[in-house]
């Protein structure tokens, strides 16, 4: 005896757009049952990590500072994995944009310089993270390595970069030894939206990173040559696509997105460069780009949800000596039954018995 | 065992009244087929005409709505391929079920169960092979194999389950004249054996040199069983169309003008290991007439369709000069751009992407189409040029723009051969036009090549199919070993000589290949 999942002939819409809702109902069940037994209770569980962030206006603020980053990687993930190119480096892309965006920060510090350094900053940040994405894609192309390996290995390379630079020729003299640089100048912070608020304006470039994203994958011959490659290779090289182009471009757009993250996140809101500029958003960010099912409106739906999580993850450890473990445990639960319901709604499960069964 | 046709025992299985429903659609309207045992049964019908969807139910791919299946008189429910199998069935599908990284003999060793392994599968593969005369290397990998010998594996595998009945979807298409008569003594020995066989076939002649029963299908319905050897080709066509087949219109006067295609001492190292290089290949092509180019399979066709199209450059610009432009090291778009258009062998995966609607798949040859300006898609313009290609090449479709697999071979091969012929390219090459295709949509195919060249264009049409091109070629080579044999008219043409030069042997006599 056994399952087997056949096709469904007609897939019905109303199905496909209740899928995540009941994956999310799903998934509160099961991480539910897992508070359950480790001693605690579900609901007020359940109240610290969905209620209370959304009814904070502080938490909401942050709940936009968490998306951020992860909307942008995201959408730049989601040109590869249309392409069915695997990009799992994000977060090395996302730190050496931040660092060479910081390296500007750091060496006009101090001096007069004007209002161009913030915009030169995010432009080294793209430059950075999109060079950084075009090594993988190079040894693909050239070489015809496995690019989940390099871009993942890459990642350690970045971290290991940015470490040696904050606890060397980076590190500021005047820190009383910590591994971190010095405090970027105001013309190298990117400000925040409101006067003492916490999101800065990085939130817009998500925003608009989704837009265009839209316009580019639904509506232009480039988004219809990722589809066309992820789907069909052999159906793009006859279409004239080709496919090392296309390789080094999407990684470029992902590196380049994932950099961008990198030093607004820095620039934003941490103001100075230390061993650790981020919690895995590199690599949370895959977990959203597919939650978001590679759309960009549903990636940026995904962003706040699984930001969500971090914040609630964090108030739960606190109020509820959860441990941080069970929000990645929460998200790949998430993942998962998003993940399930899709392939639900478009085979449905049948059960097999063996031929001397019956 | 040892079974006679006309033996009174029950049939070896007995479909009754078999219907399958999908939405609107009756693929299948109560069908009565039976088969007996060591009997050879023909399944004949159009694409489209509910073929694939009886095979699948008789091997439970797909369950039927209503009816019964009786194995030896026993009613049965078949619900997966795996209790098929069990049951004694085995089949060979068309579209090859083969992981292309894994070799044959894993391939095989995967798909058969428990006391098979990769040992005793390579010691009965080579005795398999020598018994049937289907050779083939077991530590080949997949990808390095043509159509022709995928086939085999698929053949071989079920030969090594020691089926009771054998289902064969269009088992010729893929192979050469000889390759077919090894498989028709392989099955004439298999049914003296007593193992029952169901051919499926769009070419009545196999059907007629094979079969002494055939049942008809026609727009899901039984339309008749009769005795293949009994009726003429055109009285068997015709209950398959539904009315009399015509004969391609090939009478008007063949009036070549200027030079389309030009191909100077073209060569192209092989593509993978086991590929074929191209020698030194010439050929010239004007407008206004159909150039043929036979070859038995994996002779440097695939290449030559490749290198025609420019999804392989050339080494030099002039090897390949198209409407007057030396275009051997430029890419399929810039030909496509000189009014140069391409239909690649498969269907499915090159020529069209499965999942994509076929509104989509005309962007695939966006370069010369008016689907997008400046980098941005005209979805509509996308629309409804799929929408004229299915009116205009008699495409039949489950919805209105439904997914490229939605479609039957033939009615996807319309559509692919229509999308490029639909903006009078004056270069037209295509690769196996009617691989697979029932035999409506292959005259369709056919006449629209020859309609063609008759307003003016260049049409070079590769293909396997010898009688296809006695019917639309003004003039022919063939394709050895990466050498093309000199062009000659057809009427210069026997199928002795081609013969000769499909086996190489006119070559080894000498003549030198002059265009």
């Amino acid at each position: 005896m056994r399952f087997e999942l056949t096709p469904r002939t007609t897939v019905s819409p109303v199905a496909r757009a209740l899928a995540p809702v009941a994956a999310f109902i799903v998934s509160f069940l099961i991480a539910g049952f897992v508070i359950w037994l480790m001693g605690r209770s579900p609901i007020a569980a359940f109240d610290v990590y969905v209620l209370q962030p959304l009814s904070d206006p502080w938490s909401l603020q942050e709940l936009l500072v968490k998306a951020t980053p992860l909307a942008l990687i995201a959408i730049g993930l989601s040109y590869c994995f249309r392409a069915s190119l695997w990009n799992i480096g994000a977060e090395g892309q996302y730190v050496m944009g931040a660092i060479l965006g910081s390296w500007l920060a750091l060496k006009t510090h101090g001096t007069e310089a004007g209002f161009w350094v913030l915009p030169l900053m995010l432009v080294l940040g793209i430059v950075g993270g999109a060079l950084y994405g075009l090594v993988p894609a190079f040894l693909k192309t050239r070489f015809g390595v496995n690019e989940i390996l390099t871009s993942l290995m890459l990642v350690y390379v970045a971290q290991l970069t940015l470490d040696y630079l904050v606890r060397g020729p980076w590190r500021d003299p005047k820190g009383f030894n910590f591994p971190q640089s010095v405090t970027f100048d105001p013309s190298a912070t990117l400000p925040p939206i409101l006067e003492s608020g916490r999101v800065h304006y990085g939130v817009f470039f998500a925003v608009i990173a989704v837009l265009v994203t839209a316009v580019i994958l639904g509506r232009t011959l480039f988004g219809y040559r990722l589809k066309l490659t992820g789907d069909a290779p052999r159906a793009a090289r006859f279409a004239g696509f080709n496919s090392r182009a296309t390789t080094m471009a999407v990684f470029a757009i992902s590196g380049g997105l994932a950099g961008l993250a990198g030093i607004s996140e820095v620039s934003g809101q941490i103001g100075q460069l230390q061993p650790s500029i981020s919690p895995g958003y590199g690599f949370t960010a895959i977990t959203v780009a597919f939650l978001g099912r590679l759309n960009p409106l549903g990636i940026l739906v995904a962003a706040l949800v699984v930001a969500l999580t971090f914040i609630g993850g964090e108030s739960a450890q606190i109020l509820l000596r959860l441990p941080l473990d069970l929000t990645q445990a929460f998200q790949g639960i998430l993942l998962l039954c998003v993940l399930a319901a899709d392939a639900l709604v478009s085979y449905r499960i049948r059960l097999v018995t063996r031929g001397g069964g019956k | 065992m040892k079974a006679d046709v006309s033996s009174s025992g029950p049939p070896l299985v007995e479909l009754k009244g078999i219907s399958k429903r999908y939405g609107d659609l009756l693929a299948n309207d109560g069908i009565d087929l039976s088969i007996e045992p060591g009997e050879i049964h023909a399944l004949l019908g159009e694409n489209g005409a509910g073929k694939s969807t009886l095979v699948k139910i008789l091997y439970g791919v797909i369950e039927p709505s209503a009816g019964e299946i009786r194995w030896e008189g026993r009613p049965v429910a078949i619900g997966s391929p795996v209790e098929a199998r069990a049951l004694g069935l085995g089949m060979v599908f068309q579209h090859f079920s083969l992981f292309d990284e894994l070799t044959v003999a894993e391939n095989i060793a995967v798909a058969l169960s428990g006391e098979w392994n990769l040992a005793t599968v390579r010691g009965k593969l080579g005795e398999i092979s020598r018994t049937y005369g289907l050779a083939l290397d077991a530590d080949r990998a997949v990808w390095t194999l043509s159509a022709g010998e995928r086939q085999r594996i698929e053949i071989v595998r079920c030969l090594l389950q020691n089926p009771r009945l054998l289902i064969l979807d269009e088992p010729t298409s893929v192979l050469t004249p000889q390759e077919a008569e090894h498989l028709f003594a392989t099955l004439d020995k298999l049914s003296a054996d007593g193992c029952s066989i169901l051919y499926i076939s769009h070419k009545l002649e196999e059907v007629r040199r094979l079969c002494r029963r055939a049942t008809i299908l026609r727009a899901g319905r039984v339309v008749g069983t009769i005795d293949p050897r009994a009726s003429t080709a055109r009285e068997i066509a015709a209950l398959m169309v539904g009315s009399e087949v015509g004969e391609i219109r090939t009478d008007a006067p063949h009036v070549p003008h200027g030079e389309i295609l030009r191909v100077d001492h073209l060569d192209m190292p092989p593509a993978g290991l086991h590929g074929q290089a191209l020698k030194d290949v010439n050929l010239v092509v004007r407008a206004g007439e159909v150039v043929g180019i036979a070859g038995v399979a994996g002779n440097g066709q695939s290449e030559l369709f490749a290198a025609l199209s420019g999804e392989r450059l050339a080494e030099r610009a002039d090897a390949i000069t198209i409407a007057g432009r030396a275009c051997g090291t430029t890419g399929i778009d810039a030909r496509r751009r000189l009014a140069a258009a391409f239909v690649p062998e498969e269907r499915l995966g090159h020529a069209a992407a499965p999942t994509h609607r076929l509104s989509e798949n005309t962007l695939i040859s966006h370069a010369a189409t008016e689907v997008s300006r400046s980098g941005f898609i005209l979805l509509s313009a996308a629309k409804r040029l799929a929408r004229t290609i299915i009116k205009s090449f008699d495409v039949r479709t489950p919805e209105g723009d439904p997914q490229a697999r939605k479609l039957s071979g033939g009615n996807l091969q319309k559509f692919v051969i229509g999308r490029e012929i639909i903006r009078k390219p004056k270069l037209l090459v295509v690769d196996q036009p009617t691989w697979g295709v029932d035999a409506g949509a292959a005259r369709l195919i056919r006449q629209a090549l020859v309609d063609l060249a008759r307003d003016g264009s260049a049409v070079v049409v590769v293909s396997q199919d010898l009688d296809e091109l006695f019917e639309v070629a003004d003039q022919m080579a063939v394709i050895h070993q990466g050498s093309l044999s000199p062009l000659k008219p057809i009427g210069e043409w026997t199928k002795e000589a081609v013969g000769l030069e499909m086996l190489g042997v006119a070559q080894a006599q000498g003549g030198a290949h002059a265009v």
